[in-house]
């Protein structure tokens, strides 16, 4: 077993939080190390929305949440540009909703410095052609949408460019520690089994919901409260606004338009810890989602789904309050030296995707001041790696005289990164994903620079296999590309087997219709085409 | 609400699973690296260009529109009018002058017709070729149809008593190319229609179909023409009225881009509406007789236009000529002869065009017939010009096979 002990800051979760935690300390000095155990937002990160929160959503109920959102939605326009679409947002009211709530919707939204705009609702019908007519009320919002896949993997690449070392499908297994201080993880990677220690003076627990598992490990207690919730993609997008619900937070009453697709969500169901690897959605749950969703925008009930998946919100207890009453969906910064007397160990968790950054910024400022490091957060105001231009439209202009609709789906992807892939010749121009115009360029400078060892890191970095065909085409493609690189057609191939696995975990809730005939179509191309 | 029991989308492309039968059968992809292939363009394409409009690609231009994809598609993706309709809705480059000349077939012509000998004459000099190529960029290879002195409508009108006297009547959509360029082809369907004991009618006042518009960036005339042509067409269905056209690519346009590209509800007269090879030959299915003249002997090799396989109804005009008594018929193997209309007349796409093209030529010069059948007069002008064998419509070849 080998040791490492160049880090002032060891960061345990790979999620947006621990990622954006990683960049800031990156940042201001600090040497850091990153790790994960599957890949780069596998947990709630990437299992949600992708909501640009305006904030309106929370304006009523959870003021200081609302406020956090509408500040964190104008600083990730600036610093994200490329994981961030402009889209605004409506909050519709229905004609079995009580118009009565807009009124203190608005006014809550005003007091927490949200701009929402009560509209005509045929000017909303006119704005968002997708919208249900029927509806009685509109207010319009800055709403948006946000691709954590991409801002994630964004944070991650801003780190490694300050210094920062990432270890992903790598767990920690136990904490280096002497007497009331942490030392140090214990880690194996999951892999290749290697075992190895990393030493550093500050540990920072950013592993979600998996964060209660995590503390237990370092003899410290938190009681979270997984909830989980369902959402349903469709296959195209339907609607160009997001679209709420303007009534008191429920199930599935926002539509999120994201890159290609739509998504409705959510659902909210208490589950126990131990259920928190492997949630699945229920039946149930797909037709609460299309019928609550139809009346958003009612093409829902007649468009194709392409998936179900469901993400476990790592909710908790104000501070250990075992009863959950106090369930917040506030930033909670641990230090443990003050709560359990616990040395060199700091907990960041609860919050969400839209205030990771102020999350991120909370835990780096408790880990400086264990390091009495002085230096300011500078996150608020840096662009992100590849959010220097705002327009991808402009980035494409600028790179490539005459953009094809590769070229124009890369600068959307990789904002102003996309510059890597300009000269690509014709093998690297060729396609591997279809649907969303991955090229093979595209697909190599992801393995070279984004820390993929998996196919399905690969998706999460490039949004091969997240089109229509979920794989069919994109994935033996790209598993060639990929065992070039690792050199290992074995494990390739089973690589490509948990690939097309996975992709089929998430069509099977909605397996009808044409999903089912794609489905069907990729089983035949594999295994009896191809023969695996 | 019916949750999910059937999903849609426009123009199906959702229903696409990706096979990619559609690239397979893209004559435009075989010979032109420029253009992303129909699966691209269409579907794959659509979900991008639904996010921003930014994603639309001008390389979809080189699409012919001969809608091969929809016919090879085993899943109902009306893939060339996704590409069509893509064009209509984010090119708003204005189309060329060049562009507007060769898309206004029914100006041209009614400009023409009264010069016939002089336009005919001058468009055939080769000094007048070489100055469209440069100036204009229609290809130097190409010859214009000639135009004729008299147009069919006023042929038509002068027999309308005669006609009148029918028991059966039908409504026919001449188009442009009868009217101003081969009349005959609209006398000959005359002769055998009333062969049959059907006398034939003009629509009020026709216009132009508007394919050469719709793909040329001008889907605002063309609209204009559907919204015309549709009510005329209305008019005659009203009066009891079928409708009948020789040409398989008005026929097309008049039953399925109308409403599929232009937005004009046709629903109530579409299947009034049908090419005149179909409506004889369900004519003689229902009992009726032609005679035909006992010294007629032909070698005869059908070509299929694009535009009829998308009907699907190829094989009326193949059954008819193979009726006819001392035909020695080959069905020539379902290609594009590459033309697609106005396309192959733009310099830019003369190389394509014709590579597209070469598998037809070379299997009709292998054939060796007398004559080439074919429904459609741009195939007519492409075949002609580049295999050197003459082609005549099939309503034609029954004309001349009559005894009368």
């Amino acid at each position: 077993m080998t040791t490492n002990d160049n880090f002032d800051v060891i960061i345990i979760g790979g999620g947006i939080t621990g990622a954006g935690t990683q960049r800031d300390c990156a940042m201001r000095g600090l040497r850091t190390l990153l790790i994960e155990r599957s890949d780069i937002a596998t947990g709630a990160s990437g299992r949600n929305h992708g909501l640009l929160h305006s904030g309106a959503r929370y304006a009523v109920n959870d003021p200081e949440s609302a406020e956090e959102c509408i500040r964190e939605n104008r600083i990730l326009r600036q610093i994200a540009a490329h994981c961030v679409e402009e889209t605004e947002g409506l909050f519709i009211t229905l004609p079995e909703d009580d118009l009565g709530y807009q009124k203190t919707f608005v006014e809550a939204c005003q007091r927490a410095g949200i701009d929402a705009e009560i509209i005509d609702p045929e000017l909303a019908r006119r704005m968002e052609p997708s919208v249900n007519p029927e509806l009685i009320g509109a207010v319009k919002v800055p709403d948006g949408s946000v691709d954590p896949f991409r801002l994630c993997a964004a944070n991650m690449l801003d780190a490694k460019l300050h210094g920062g070392q990432v270890r992903l499908h790598t767990e920690v297994t136990g904490f280096i520690r002497e007497g009331d201080t942490i030392l140090g993880v214990h880690t194996r990677n999951l892999q290749t089994g290697q075992e190895e220690d990393f030493r550093a003076p500050v540990t920072v627990n950013a592993a979600g919901i998996w964060g209660q598992h995590i503390a237990e490990l370092a003899g410290v207690g938190i009681g979270m409260f997984p909830s989980k919730g369902a959402l349903l993609v469709f296959a195209h997008r339907v609607n160009q606004m997001v679209i709420n619900r303007c009534r008191k937070p429920a199930n599935a009453d926002i539509l999120v338009p994201g890159d290609t697709v739509c998504i409705i969500g959510t659902t909210s169901t208490r589950i126990p810890f131990e259920a928190c690897d492997e949630v699945a959605v229920t039946p149930d749950e797909v037709n609460l989602l299309i019928s609550e969703g139809s009346k958003l925008s009612p093409s829902l009930s007649s468009t194709r789904i392409l998936r179900a998946y469901a993400g476990v919100r790592p909710l908790v207890s104000a501070d250990n309050d075992p009863s959950g009453r106090n369930i917040s969906r506030g930033i909670v910064c641990l230090d443990h030296e003050t709560r359990d007397g616990l040395k060199g160990f700091i907990t960041i968790t609860g919050g969400k995707l839209m205030t990771y950054r102020l999350m991120a910024e909370t835990a780096t400022d408790a880990v400086c001041r264990k390091l009495a490091v002085t230096r300011s957060c500078e996150t608020a105001t840096t662009p992100l790696p590849g959010s220097e231009e705002r327009s991808y439209e402009a980035v494409a202009r600028k790179i490539w005289e005459a953009p094809s609709m590769a070229q124009k789906a890369a600068a959307a992807r990789l904002g102003t990164h996309a510059e890597r892939i300009r000269d690509a010749g014709r093998e690297d121009a060729a396609l591997v994903c279809e649907c969303e115009e991955v090229s093979v360029g595209e697909v190599k400078n992801a393995i070279e620079r984004m820390e993929v060892s998996t196919l399905t890191d690969l998706r999460r970095r490039t949004r091969i296999g997240m089109g229509t065909c979920q794989g069919e085409f994109c994935a033996c493609r790209a598993a060639g590309l990929l065992a070039a690189s690792h050199g290992c057609i074995e494990r390739e191939r089973a690589d490509l087997r948990d690939f097309l696995q996975e992709r089929w975990k998430g069509n099977f809730p909605i397996g009808w219709g044409d999903t089912l005939r794609e489905a069907e179509y990729t089983q035949w191309i594999y295994k009896h085409v191809l023969g695996l | 609400m019916k949750m999910q029991e059937n999903t849609y989308s426009k123009h199906n492309f959702e229903e696409c699973m990706k096979c990619t039968v559609c690239t397979v059968y893209c004559p435009v992809l075989q010979v032109n690296p420029l253009y992303p292939g129909p699966k691209q363009a269409g579907p794959d394409g659509e979900r991008l260009r639904l996010k921003d409009p930014f994603f639309f690609n001008y390389a979809l231009k080189y699409c012919m529109n001969c809608k091969r994809c929809e016919v090879a598609c085993p899943s109902g993706v009306n893939v060339a009018d996704l590409i069509q309709a893509a064009r209509i809705k984010y090119d708003h480059s204005a189309p060329k002058l060049r562009d507007r000349i060769l898309a206004s077939t029914d100006l041209m012509g009614s400009l023409a017709r009264p010069f016939a000998p002089i336009v005919n004459g001058v468009t055939r000099l080769g000094v007048t070729k070489t100055v469209l190529d440069a100036t204009l960029q229609i290809d130097a290879h190409r010859s214009f149809p000639k135009y004729s002195g008299r147009s069919f409508e006023a042929w038509l009108r002068r027999h309308e008593k005669e006609q009148a006297t029918f028991p059966e009547q039908v409504a026919y959509f001449h188009g442009c190319y009868v009217n101003y360029n081969y009349p005959q082809l609209g006398k000959d369907l005359v002769k055998v229609l009333n062969a049959l004991g059907v006398g034939v009618q003009l629509l009020d006042k026709e216009k132009c179909c508007g394919i050469a518009m719709i793909t040329n960036g001008m889907s605002q005339q063309a609209t204009r023409h559907a919204e015309h042509n549709t009510a005329q067409l209305r008019k005659a269905v009203g009066r009891g009225l079928r409708i009948v056209s020789t040409s398989s690519t008005c026929t097309l346009t008049l039953r399925e881009e109308y409403p599929n590209l232009l937005g004009v509800d046709n629903a109530d007269i579409r299947d009034s509406l049908t090419m005149a090879t179909r409506f004889i030959y369900e004519k003689l299915e229902k009992g009726a007789t032609l005679r035909f003249r006992p010294d007629f002997h032909k070698r005869i090799a059908y070509h299929t236009p694009c535009h009829l396989e998308r009907l699907g109804w190829g094989i009326f005009s193949e059954k008819l000529l193979r009726m006819i008594p001392g035909v020695e018929f080959t069905l020539l193997d379902s290609a594009c002869c590459g033309i697609a209309g106005t396309y192959g007349f733009k310099k830019e796409n003369y190389t394509a065009s014709q590579a597209i093209g070469e598998p037809l030529f070379q299997q009709i010069r292998s054939v060796n017939p007398d004559v080439v059948a074919c429904d459609c007069e741009t195939c007519k002008w492409q075949i002609e010009m580049s295999s050197g064998y003459p082609v005549a419509n099939p309503v034609s070849i029954l004309a001349e096979a009559l005894e009368v």
